[in-house]
């Protein structure tokens, strides 16, 4: 036993324990996600966290130990904001000729989505670093991280907020979108991805691209169109 | 052997961009630039086998990738336990507003009978 102790304790010190750790729980979670045909409540995100976040506090591992290998698959969030270049070149056809209504309601629902954050959180007398921290949750993690850098906020729990950001969107779009009366003609459902990639980021793309593949498309769209907005945008609105 | 030089040219495209956003002092984030310089790439053909391997792979697997940051809330957890109830108030109703506002302006604004099938090149 003693042994099993010497090892685990090593064991879980080395890089190796988080990446394989986040990969596994990850590759289950999502089997599982298939298994209850895409479930919105069985997001894999939202179990592969709380299940690693269990793991870690029952074995007494520390963050940045687990990040040491984690890091391994968290840098490819840099090039993986890159490649959504390619959905963008992909639909150019229909960017140009719908670029007006596009970048109208990528503005006025990521102003809509933010500007409601920081005042909500001013009302509620959340601390000025956590509104700033709020304020670019709605873009993609690495961008958020960015951005709260610029607008003085506190980039790791940007990034944070922009996963919960992204699985309450993914977790919720549907009755929502039931509820608002926005259904599954082919225009409602270039509504709802675009909506999704605009307001919950890369993890409500990923289940819109998994509900319908125009869906997708547009939230693939919105969600590159929101971080080069938001990017340049949020940090002049602040300086206000 | 594709999707690998699509990864290594995807580095490159961040990397480039990340090097345009200092050197220039660009108010945007280097993978951002490193995206838009990705879709003017793409006009040139011989690229884009290999790029459209290593970026739909990548997007296939995104949320992945949000995995260990989102680990990371364990270490805001003074932070929940002060306003974690506010917190995800503020979360969940705004990401509703941003959801619903852009769902019903983008359907306000598009043309509802249009095939999308008749735009596009997928």
């Amino acid at each position: 036993m003693n042994t099993f102790v010497e090892l685990w304790t090593y064991l879980s010190t080395t890089p190796l324990f988080g990446l394989t750790a986040t990969l596994s729980v990850y590759v289950l979670a999502h089997a599982f996600y298939q298994r209850v045909r895409q479930a919105p409540w069985a997001n894999p995100v939202l179990w592969s966290v709380v299940t690693l976040a269990l793991l870690l506090s029952l074995t007494h591992t520390a963050y940045p130990t687990y990040f040491s290998g984690a890091q391994f698959i968290h840098v490819l969030l840099g090039p993986a904001v890159v490649a959504l270049g390619w959905p963008l070149w992909q639909r150019r056809a229909e960017l140009v000729l719908r670029w007006r209504p596009l970048l109208l309601a990528s503005l006025v629902g990521g102003a809509a989505a933010a500007g409601s954050a920081v005042v909500l959180g001013w009302a509620l007398e959340l601390p000025a670093d956590v509104l700033r921290s709020l304020a670019p949750k709605s873009v993609t993690a690495p961008v958020a991280m960015g951005i709260a850098e610029r607008l003085g906020g506190i980039p790791a729990l940007a990034a944070v907020m922009a996963v919960v950001t992204g699985l309450v969107g993914a977790l919720s779009a549907k009755p929502l979108f039931a509820l608002l009366g926005v259904g599954s003609t082919p225009t409602d459902w270039q509504a709802r991805g675009f909506a999704l990639g605009t307001a919950s980021h890369g993890i409500g793309a990923a289940r819109a691209m998994q509900v319908n593949a125009d869906a997708g498309a547009y939230a693939g769209l919105a969600l590159g169109l929101q971080a080069v907005l938001a990017s340049v945008l949020m940090p002049l609105v602040a300086g206000w | 052997m594709l999707p690998l030089q699509g990864l290594a040219g995807l580095l490159i495209l961040q990397s480039a961009g990340e090097m345009l956003a200092r050197g220039l002092h660009l108010p945007v984030p280097g993978p951002v630039v490193g995206m838009v310089l990705l879709t003017a790439l793409l006009a040139w053909p011989p690229v884009r086998p290999s790029l459209e391997a290593a970026a739909t792979a990548l997007l296939q697997h995104l949320s992945l990738l949000f995995v260990p940051v989102g680990v990371g809330v364990m270490t805001h957890l003074n932070l929940l336990q002060a306003h974690g109830l506010r917190l995800l108030l503020v979360v969940v109703l705004s990401t509703w507003a941003g959801l619903a506002v852009t769902a019903l302006v983008l359907r306000q604004l598009l043309p509802p009978s249009q095939p999308p099938s008749t735009l596009g090149d997928t």
